[in-house]
């Protein structure tokens, strides 16, 4: 099959980027949307011209680094499913497809179609651990977590972090992201510790690296190709007016005695 | 002040204020609602009640002052947000892409808040303040008076949605407010994390926003319908022609 490609092209974050348009001519439908890519590299670099940089890593969907736009839409219109494992199947032949880059001012592009997520990776160091004390493991039946705790934890846990939530949104927000790492310490024992503390510094991390908003249009929850909830953005909107509120009581407690 | 200032300064905090402030806008829907209905009960209802409002300032003031500190929050917090927001995706997508999955309330809510905000001047221009310029009868509405001599409501909502415009732009902008209300609460059940299931209904407070907002747009509009379609005819003309019969006597020298 043949597709019309047109491709972000972009020196880096200083330079101005366009659209350029190339074709991929007698492509497999069963390649996936990655190797098609490949193979369009390959045809750039033996005529001498500069291929198209793109992130990718595991191929197989549980890594969270690739990030295209697919026709306006993050990983592409396939719910559930990175771009990595979009195949060539899912489009019309002589289809024209749109590649872009993850677009947010919390994300600049590197270059072409890869951008810089280390905002996220901030916003993990603020709160997104636990601490595990040294010593010997304690007794993992000492520690029971329910069965519908555990389900939600390992729900929020399935986030892969590729960012596709912030690429969707009209307000370029991470609320999703922050929202599933927030959820799933939060909810667990092991968790419990930094609760408070956790919340509300992911969350003025996020603030601070320029994400938008969160105004519920749902946007992140149909892209995200781990199907992640919006009921956890609930949660952390919770767990952050609770420790607002406990932390404010906790000072004017410790003045009282002071 | 410390503690506000931090609520003000997060994203999460200023949705709080956000859906807090509707919240509260929320019930003065409802109680304006409850308010008007009593139309349907007679003359003697709605101005009684109008005269009870009236005369209890202990209980008009603060809840003007109330409304007005909610509304400027609302819209504030509305502009900060959105100002945020464009700031947040410097350059768009190819072609300009509508919000994936997005609901069309979800979508409009701005513009659907500014015409509401353009329509809640005007109402009060023309039943609160009566302006007559406004209210295409010709007609002072801050002097009618009914037979017990207390401001005739009654007659004011009769004369008011007697002119078709006025009807109609009423009816569009209650339609736009319950738009804006099917998005705007579930948002604020979500911004402050009120998502639970209850008695098997998976996600609760949004089945409440969108069945609250149809239900809100049915006795609001029925007002205005039901004057459209001939309810309270006779006591309106009475009331013109005794109108029309005192101006040529000379007792309204204001024309």
């Amino acid at each position: 099959m043949n597709l019309t490609l047109k491709i972000w092209r972009q020196k880096n974050a200083a330079s101005p980027g366009c659209f350029e348009t190339h074709e991929a001519r007698d492509v497999s439908p069963d390649m996936s949307f990655l190797e098609m890519l490949d193979v369009v590299n390959e045809r750039l670099i033996a005529g001498g011209q500069e291929p198209f940089v793109f992130d990718s890593d595991c191929r197989e969907g549980i890594c969270g680094t690739c990030s295209l736009v697919i026709n306006g839409i993050p990983h592409g219109s396939r719910k559930g499913t990175t771009v990595c494992q979009l195949h060539l199947r899912y489009f019309k032949d002589g289809q024209t497809v749109t590649i872009e880059p993850w677009r947010a001012r919390a994300f600049p592009i590197v270059k072409d179609l890869i951008v810089d997520r280390a905002a996220f990776d901030r916003i993990m160091q603020a709160g997104g651990f636990v601490s595990v004390n040294t010593g010997n493991a304690p007794e993992a039946n000492a520690l029971p977590v329910s069965k519908e705790i555990a389900d939600l934890a390992m729900d929020a846990a399935a986030c892969i972090g590729c960012g596709a939530c912030v690429a969707v949104c009209k307000n370029a927000s991470a609320m999703l992201f922050v929202a599933a790492k927030v959820s799933h310490l939060n909810y667990l024992p092991q968790g419990k510790a930094e609760k408070d503390r956790r919340v509300k510094n992911m969350v003025s991390q996020m603030d601070k690296e320029g994400f938008g908003n969160c105004t519920v249009t749902g946007s992140c929850e149909a892209v995200c190709p781990k199907e992640i909830s919006l009921d956890f953005i609930a949660k952390m909107n919770r767990d952050y007016a609770v420790a607002l509120v406990k932390g404010e009581l906790k000072k004017s407690a410790a003045g009282g005695v002071g | 002040m410390n503690f506000l200032m931090k609520i003000w300064n997060s994203s999460l905090g200023k949705k709080y204020i956000m859906g807090i402030s509707g919240f509260l806008l929320v019930f003065f829907i409802v109680a304006h609602m409850m308010g008007n209905f009593q139309v349907f009960l007679g003359p003697y209802w709605i101005n009684t009640y109008g005269q009870f409002l009236h005369d209890r300032h202990e209980i008009l003031w603060p809840a003007r002052i109330v409304l007005l500190t909610m509304i400027v929050l609302h819209i504030w917090s509305a502009f900060k947000l959105r100002a945020e927001n464009r700031a947040a995706r410097p350059v768009g997508y190819a072609g300009d892409p509508a919000s994936f999955a997005a609901s069309y309330a979800s979508r409009t809510i701005m513009m659907s808040g500014i015409i509401i905000a353009a329509f809640v001047i005007f109402h009060l221009l023309h039943y609160a303040l009566g302006v007559r310029a406004v209210n295409l009868t010709g007609i002072d509405f801050s002097a009618l008076r009914d037979s017990a001599g207390r401001p005739d409501i009654y007659l004011m909502l009769l004369l008011g949605f007697s002119k078709w415009p006025v009807a109609v732009f009423y009816i569009i902008a209650v339609g736009l407010l319950c738009l804006h209300l099917s998005h705007g609460m579930r948002a604020m059940f979500q911004s402050v994390g009120w998502k639970w299931t209850f008695g098997g209904v998976s996600h609760l407070p949004d089945q409440i926003a969108r069945w609250f907002a149809v239900v809100i747009f049915i006795i609001y509009t029925s007002v205005p319908v039901a004057v459209m379609c001939g309810f309270g005819k006779a006591y309106r003309e009475a009331a013109v022609q005794h109108l029309a019969a005192s101006a040529v006597s000379g007792k309204e020298v204001d024309r």
